[in-house]
């Protein structure tokens, strides 16, 4: 038995968002693999729960009329991983989502919870991050919908005003046509684990494939919330794809974060993941984009 | 606390085949139901906090830890735990087998959880590489087989419902 003080079951978006405005002191619960867990541990127990878990209508992916990929926020990290749209179009997010946890917490766990719980070490954040994600969030004005980079407020804490859920996450078209990506996960096992530091890169380079159109560097556990590195994206903007940038990279991205010590890893080993992540998964991308970087 | 108001929901789903509703209390996990309504104690509570795969179950065809499942979510659900596996005349499964001749199984609180897990991995009629099925698998704690003789009960029971031959080192236990 969990410790709840009451569970109030939305029947659909627009009663999830009546629910939460009658018990304002509610906490929304998606899969449950943080709030259950904080239940148990105490720090959520004897709350009221507004369960959003059986919204089927916030479940699956799809291209919208603009070939943007819309995302609905109950959507499993397993399902997310099996997709054959994120296959095709944003694969490496179907990779960073299938290394969190364990396979059965990938059976419950959501994006959408794994973005509102607004911790820098999710897994599918620093992902969402390079992406230029835009998230969907329903409440009693309506829709509105904002950068991920605005979404996140703080440490555990996102942009969601009372009676507010978050519906689907945004890969606009801009942001996924012509990039590849590749997302590396540093941990001290290989599964059931929190991140170190984990590192998504995208790229999009020219038609010959010498030079970078573009760029974009994330991180998680880089900071107190998911990063970009945006003073580096834009130095390296436009320069040729060869060892040099790569390398460059490394050094201009400790300008960009701001890890620190905790129990897991000291902050100078993060800021060598830093530099050794950034510049692996820049290689990586650029190998998908067709690119090449020698030596 | 006084004003403590305790709120049942009634849940109808499948479990091991056959329809069956119950009043639950909304605050119960699906271990919770599936042990205490229903006296399915292959569910096992290890962690409980979603750590150890001990409870898992599936749920729709895909494995869950039902201790981090609020039972109230089951309703409409097609759910199998291990008793579901059991043959007509009390036979049991071909993994369940193999988890006895590869003693893949010592004090057993890890295997109805495991089997469940490798329950769906055979269920997909993949082939999967040796590095795919540790990754499959791994959402499970043994703290006696040391997972060896484990992974290869999965994989010799994948391979032969593959019909791929099946490396000589395995029959050795039988
Ligand atoms: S008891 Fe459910 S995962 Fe450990
Ligand atoms: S056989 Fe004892 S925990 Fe696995």
């Amino acid at each position: 038995m969990y410790d709840i003080k009451a569970l109030y079951e939305a029947k659909s978006t627009a009663n999830a968002v009546e629910l939460l405005l009658q018990h304002p002191e509610a906490v929304i619960i998606a899969g449950g693999s943080d709030v259950l867990i904080k239940i148990r541990d105490g720090k959520l127990a004897g709350k009221e729960l507004v369960s959003i878990y059986g919204l089927d209508e916030l479940r699956g992916v799809e291209l919208d009329g603009e070939e943007n990929i819309r995302i609905g926020s109950l959507t499993s990290f397993s399902h997310i991983h099996k997709d054959p749209l994120i296959k095709k179009h944003i694969a490496v997010l179907g990779e960073a989502v299938n290394m969190v946890g364990g396979p059965q917490i990938r059976a419950i766990g959501t994006i959408g919870g794994n973005t509102c719980n607004g911790v820098t070490s999710a897994d599918s954040a620093s992902t969402l991050f390079a992406w230029d994600a835009i998230i969907e969030i329903t409440g009693p004005d309506g829709i509105r919908c904002v950068p991920i980079e605005e979404f996140y407020l703080g440490p555990g804490k996102v942009d969601l005003r009372p009676g507010e859920i978050q519906t689907h996450i945004i890969i606009p078209k801009a942001s996924w046509s012509g990039y590849k990506g590749s997302y590396i996960k540093y941990g001290m096992r290989n599964a059931m684990e929190i991140a170190t530091t984990g590192c998504s890169v995208n790229v999009k380079l020219t038609r010959d494939k010498q030079t970078l159109k573009d760029v974009r560097i994330a991180y998680g556990v880089a900071g107190p919330i998911p990063l970009r590195a945006k003073s580096t994206e834009e130095k390296v903007r436009g320069r040729a794809v060869n060892r040099e940038t790569a390398d460059l990279i490394g050094e201009l991205v400790l300008g960009d974060v701001n890890p620190r010590d905790s129990w897991r890893a000291a902050k100078d080993f993060r800021l060598h993941l830093c530099q050794t992540m950034a510049v692996r998964a820049f290689e990586e991308a650029v190998a998908r984009a067709g690119g090449e970087i020698s030596g | 606390m006084a004003d403590e108001i305790r709120q049942f929901k009634q849940v109808t789903c499948t479990i091991n085949g056959v329809r069956r509703t119950t009043m639950v209390d909304v605050r119960a996990s699906l271990t919770d139901m599936l042990r205490n309504d229903y006296r399915l104690t292959s569910v096992k509570k290890g962690c409980e906090v979603g750590e150890c795969g001990a409870c898992t179950v599936l749920i729709d065809g895909e494995a869950f830890d039902s201790c981090i499942y609020l039972a109230v979510w089951a309703d409409g659900k097609d759910i199998i735990t291990l008793e579901g596996l059991e043959g007509p005349n009390g036979e049991l499964s071909d993994i369940q087998q193999a988890f006895i001749d590869e003693t893949a199984i010592q004090c057993g609180f890890c295997s109805p959880g495991f089997i469940l897990t490798a329950k769906e991995i055979l269920d997909s009629g993949k082939l999967y590489t040796d590095d795919e099925l540790r990754k499959l698998l791994s959402g499970h704690l043994c703290r006696c087989t040391g997972y060896d003789n484990i992974f290869r009960a999965v994989k010799k029971t994948m391979l032969r419902r593959l019909n791929k031959p099946v490396p000589e080192e395995f029959f050795k236990a039988e």
